[in-house]
């Protein structure tokens, strides 16, 4: 459904993607980790496209999108979360999500009404009428799901949607990212939350300093020590492995 | 169809010009560079000035040039007061607000002016208001020259401010990182006065310049308030030295302009480079921030 | 939209409407006139800069085209007024959909879009300055030809119900705005234009769409001047104070609400006209007046008059609900 081919993208004399590629069949949760400034949200940047790739191509569905507005991706069927939330702070949680919902509802009525039964499902249906701009941390990513979901999207890119939640959060919203992937739709997260990702995941990419070191299942990605060393520096891997050695 | 001589006058006569709006924009671009905002009250703020010294010369007898030397302190005083208490204050940080809250100073300033002097137009004359200075075949106005002088040795002092003193650290510092610098212990509210207040310094001299050989009247401010800020675009926002050349550029378009096309449509080559660079390359041609 | 969205705008509207039956003298219809004609440009204003937050400080370039557009129409073309006024409107929309397409495209916001539209404006007002065609610094005069098929009336109260069936009209588009896909997705783009464009939102065609409608409505503002006072010249057509005027009045009564333009207009020209009676030998009161207001609304009131009053309206139920529960508290 997704096909990230050999994309780069160069900020000045910084290679913040290089050469990365990626792809996805349609349905499943799919990881994507890597330590902070590894390139992972400029390469969600390009499949969304707020970013243009300065190489390589990206197709979906078959179709090369590599230079489209982001628009016209949503319109496609690629819904995106942003790391850095950006709600729509004068209008309430109702409003915000209605946005989203009018990509496919011309009429208001059934942009609202559709809005409300993503607001359920998402946990939001108690604060609808409150401004977006009131919302905690928590309400706040939610509110990004669920915008993003009311696009009724085909492929969905999220971005740290548990990152600073405390625990029993996290434990709410699983369950609802996994009905989400129940519907048919597929799934792309960067997550740092490793006992979600090892949950949710079918499979990961790792990415490292820009490029893709890794991809496979979550136990086995893990494991492997270039990923080890991606995240823990040089070295580390043969270190970790003389210790267990030692206490083994 | 023309002489050279006739263009190269009219180009030394708009350098000459442009070393005022250089001022102007300089200014402008200093308070841009720091606050980030626009300052729509700066033509305004400039017509209080021109009025300060046509009052000092009529009133007093005092000499335009002589009246640099209170005015400058007192534009600094007025300037840092209206940031400090009005414009800071009301706009609550926000960006559009800060456009607004200017407009509306503007708008007040250049009333209560008009209220004060009416509308009538009025000039001074010194012995030197129509002097020339002889430079090989071409006659230059002295005072112009004068104004080239001066606002090239401004630069040269607010230069020296911004590299060379602590209050010239701290605003560099305040202009980069705001909340690092808040958080070393810069008292940014005073820094933000104090670099309005430079700006608005910076337009009592160029009012004092201005007078000799240009008039006033209470909407005088409009006509440069334009100009500044094409300067400032056209410089990139908050590069002095970019104002400077932006400034001596201007008054050479604004100056051959008016030589070709005649003084009704003379002003439109300004607002066209104005739009042009907005719209192609909005960090200015001698800017290279983003 | 419902009955609910439509009849405050109805009953305002018969209200205004019952106006001249009461009031006659002529200073006062004057007044009313020239407030709704700038009410009219400001709803244009609030189109593009309440809905879209794109702060235009040209808005002249619009009202002046409108203004001309009928003026030398009837001059001479001799095209009949009415036919002008759909043709000024067209202009109005050519005109700001190019300044916008231009603009927008290059990116520019804020202060920047801010600073744009004001240099098109004067572009504007010195080409007509200098064209002969516009009749230069001399103005155009619109033939006095009193009859309805040339837009002029015996009696100023037709052109009072002209020009307030033109404010209705746009209180009912700016309603349909609101409620539509359309204004749905023009106030995303104001409030965050990179999530908007993340939820499918074409910000481009959104904000060339409302630059256009903008500018047809100011565009109508200015022909309906030219036809009341049949006398324009560049610095009323494409001067900075039209400009002010009609970003003022949305700003000062609610920018970004229906009824914010007209109520803004209202008390603006109001107080300015008080300013005028207590101080009248003061030149430039009622604009000293019109900048202290911008500043106070700005500092105190973001969200205009109707903002402050809905916030009053909130403390006051506020205090109503705190006070049933204390009663249902003290009941049990
Ligand atoms: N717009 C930008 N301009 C310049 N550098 C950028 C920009 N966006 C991201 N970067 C840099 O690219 C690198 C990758 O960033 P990012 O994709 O945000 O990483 P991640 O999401 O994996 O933490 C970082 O070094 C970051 O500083
Ligand atoms: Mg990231």
């Amino acid at each position: 459904m997704l096909a990230v081919e050999s994309v780069s993208k160069r900020f000045g004399g910084l290679m913040a993607v290089d050469n990365a590629s990626l792809v996805l069949e349609p349905g499943g949760i799919i990881g994507l980790i890597g330590p902070n400034g590894a390139g992972k949200t400029t390469l969600f940047s390009m499949i969304s496209g707020f970013v243009a790739p300065s190489d390589g191509r990206i197709l979906f569905e078959g179709t090369d999108i590599t230079g489209e507005e982001p628009h016209r991706r949503a319109e496609r069927g690629i819904g995106r979360t942003f790391q850095i939330v950006q709600p729509f702070a004068g209008l309430t949680v109702c409003e915000n999500i209605a946005v989203g919902a009018y990509l496919r509802h011309a009429k208001r009525a059934d942009a609202i009404g559709k809005a409300r039964d993503v607001a359920r499902r998402v946990g939001l249906a108690a604060e609808l009428d409150r401004p977006a701009g009131g919302l905690t941390v928590a309400g706040r990513k939610r509110l990004e799901l669920a915008r993003a979901l009311a696009t009724e999207p085909k492929l969905l890119l999220l971005d740290e949607v548990l990152a600073g939640l405390n625990p029993s959060e996290i434990r709410d919203i699983i369950p609802v990212i996994r009905g989400i992937r129940d519907e048919g739709v597929t799934i792309l997260m960067i997550e740092h939350v490793m006992q979600a990702v090892m949950n949710l995941c079918e499979r990961v990419y790792v990415l490292a300093q820009g490029r893709m070191i890794a991809e496979g299942k979550p136990a086995a990605v893990c494991a492997d020590p270039r990923v080890i060393e991606a995240y823990l520096g040089h070295g580390a891997a043969a270190r970790l492995a003389a210790e267990g050695a030692a206490h083994g | 169809m023309y002489s050279p001589q006739i263009i190269l006058e009219a180009a030394l006569n708009g350098l000459m010009t442009g070393a005022v709006y250089a001022l102007i924009a300089l200014g402008l671009t200093l308070i841009y560079g720091v606050l980030h905002i626009i300052n729509f009250a700066h033509g305004a703020l400039l017509t209080c000035a021109m009025f300060a010294v046509w009052v000092a010369w009529a009133w007093l007898g005092l000499d335009p040039y002589l009246v640099i030397v209170p005015l400058v302190p007192l534009m600094f005083v007025l300037g840092y007061g209206l940031q400090r208490f009005v414009i800071g204050p009301a706009s609550h940080g926000d960006d559009g607000n800060i456009l607004l809250v200017t407009l509306g100073l503007s708008i007040v300033l250049e009333n209560v002016l008009l209220a004060v002097f009416q509308s009538d137009t009025r000039t001074l004359d010194t012995d030197y208001s129509f002097q020339v200075v002889a430079l090989g075949p071409l006659l230059l106005s002295y005072p112009r020259v004068i104004g080239l002088g001066v606002a090239v040795v401004v630069t040269g002092l607010l230069w020296l401010v911004l590299n060379r003193t602590d209050t010239g650290k701290a605003i560099r510092a305040v202009a980069k990182e705001k909340l690092g610098a808040n958080l070393v212990g810069i008292d940014v509210p005073h820094v933000y006065a104090v670099t309005f207040g430079l700006g608005c310094a910076c337009l009592a001299v160029a009012a004092a310049l201005l007078m000799p050989t240009f008039y006033v009247n209470p909407r005088i401010g409009g006509a440069f308030v334009l100009v500044a800020f094409t300067v400032v675009v056209l410089g990139g926002m908050g590069s002095l030295p970019g104002a400077l050349l932006g400034g001596l550029f201007i008054g050479v378009v604004e100056s051959l302009c008016g030589l070709l096309l005649g003084d009704s449509l003379g002003q439109i080559g300004i607002f066209l480079i104005f739009i042009a660079v907005l719209l192609v390359r909005p960090t200015g041609l001698f800017g290279a921030k983003a | 939209m419902t009955a609910r969205d439509l009849i405050p705008i109805v009953v305002l509207a018969v209200l205004a409407a019952l106006l001249p039956l009461v009031v006659t003298s002529s200073p006062v219809m004057n007044f009313l006139v020239f407030t709704l004609i700038v009410a009219l440009g400001a709803q244009g204003w609030n189109i593009l800069g309440g809905f879209g937050g794109q702060f235009s400080f040209g808005h002249a370039a619009f009202f002046g085209t409108g203004a001309y557009v009928t003026a030398i129409l009837q001059l001479r073309y001799g095209v009949n007024a009415w036919a002008g006024l759909l043709v000024a409107m067209a202009a109005g929309a050519a005109v700001a959909w190019t300044i916008g397409f231009l603009s927008f495209r290059s990116g520019l916001r804020g202060s920047y879009f801010a600073l744009v539209t004001l240099a098109f404006a004067e572009v504007f007002r010195i080409l007509a300055n200098a064209a002969s065609f516009t009749g230069g610094a001399a103005g155009l005069l619109i033939k006095l030809d009193v009859h309805p098929a040339n837009l002029q009336f015996a009696d100023r109260a037709v052109f009072y119900w002209l020009v307030l069936a033109f404010v209705t009209g746009v209180l009912l588009l700016t309603r349909w705005i609101q409620r539509s896909r359309f204004g749905a997705q023009l106030v995303a783009v104001r409030e965050n234009e990179d999530a908007a464009k993340a939820l499918g939102v074409d910000s481009l065609k959104v904000k060339l769409r409302a630059i256009a409608l903008s500018g047809a409505v100011t565009a109508l503002s200015g022909c309906l001047y030219a036809q009341y006072f049949l006398y324009i010249d560049a610095h009323i057509a494409y001067g900075s104070w039209i400009s002010v005027e009609l970003l003022l009045a949305p700003i000062i009564g609610g920018v970004g609400t229906v009824f914010g333009p007209v109520v803004g207009a209202l008390t603006l020209h109001g107080l300015g006209e008080l300013a005028k009676q207590f101080a009248g030998r003061i030149p430039g009161i009622d604009l000293i007046v019109f900048g202290s207001v911008l500043v106070l609304a700005v500092a105190f009131a973001r969200g205009g008059i109707l903002g402050l009053l809905e916030r009053l309206r909130d403390r006051g139920r506020g205090m109503m609900t705190r006070g049933a529960k204390e009663v249902s508290h003290a009941g049990r």
